[in-house]
């Protein structure tokens, strides 16, 4: 499974949803690859992705996936998180 | 790879700034007196946040500003500003800001590591109001390093 947290320099925030979300999944018991990037190459990444994690800005950018998008208030949340993707991956 | 050396350079205590902008700012200068970034860093993260709106909000009460690796960044580099008075940045949620984090990236393939430590320091959901109320650069290294 593939997972891919976007922000807009494809570094920094993306890759705090990164961590955290590869945390969150290996407490749940859940092989999926996590790839941080930008806006930009988003469309190469997401082909194959099921889950896109993302802040509330960024949703309306993302346009047309068959990827979940999943929105993040608190990057720092590991509940938030962890409720988000086991209802995405659920 | 740990975080980048926070030097007193790399520390703002109770920094005075009357918007985001000034706030963001504040976190691009001190990257420029580590020498981790160029002065123009400084607009470039301004600008990454009038693009994209305020995503760098991440959590209640903390920005992490950033913008993309490039000629302005010199060397890895974190810069932590602390705010006098707390300032919106527009974020539905984790308004007001009161840390400012600047974030200069050198190795985007590298930095995964040492974001990891920032998140680690991050996990207690004190850390934000601890460094708000930190009254010096020992302190706001004391709490980063956990």
């Amino acid at each position: 499974m593939k997972i891919v947290a976007i922000c807009g320099a494809g570094i920094g925030t993306s890759g705090i949803l990164k961590v955290n979300a590869e945390r969150v999944l290996h407490r749940l018991g859940i092989e999926a690859a996590v790839v941080a990037t930008d806006l930009d190459s988003l469309q190469a990444e997401a082909d194959d992705a099921q889950v896109i994690l993302t802040s509330p800005e960024f949703v309306s950018a993302i346009g047309t996936t068959f990827a979940d998008v999943v929105v993040i208030d608190n990057y720092f949340d590991t509940t938030e998180l962890t409720e988000k993707l086991e209802a995405a991956l659920g | 790879m740990a975080l980048p050396p926070l030097d007193d350079a790399a520390i703002v205590i109770r920094g005075e700034a009357a918007d985001w902008r000034a706030a963001v700012r504040l976190a691009g200068a001190a990257l420029a007196r580590t020498g981790a970034a160029t002065p123009a860093y400084a607009d470039q993260m301004v600008r990454m946040i009038d693009e994209h709106g305020p995503y760098a909000v991440i959590s209640p009460g903390l920005a992490l500003a950033h913008a993309r690796p490039g000629p302005d960044v010199l060397t890895d580099g974190l810069s932590v500003v602390t705010l006098a008075e707390p300032v919106a940045f527009g974020h539905p949620q984790n308004d007001p800001v009161r840390v400012v984090l600047g974030l200069a990236v050198a190795t985007p393939a590298q930095h995964l590591s040492y974001i990891a430590d920032l998140a680690n320091a991050f996990n207690d959901s004190d850390t934000t109001e601890r460094l708000a109320a930190a009254d010096d650069a020992d302190a706001v290294r004391a709490i980063l390093a956990g």
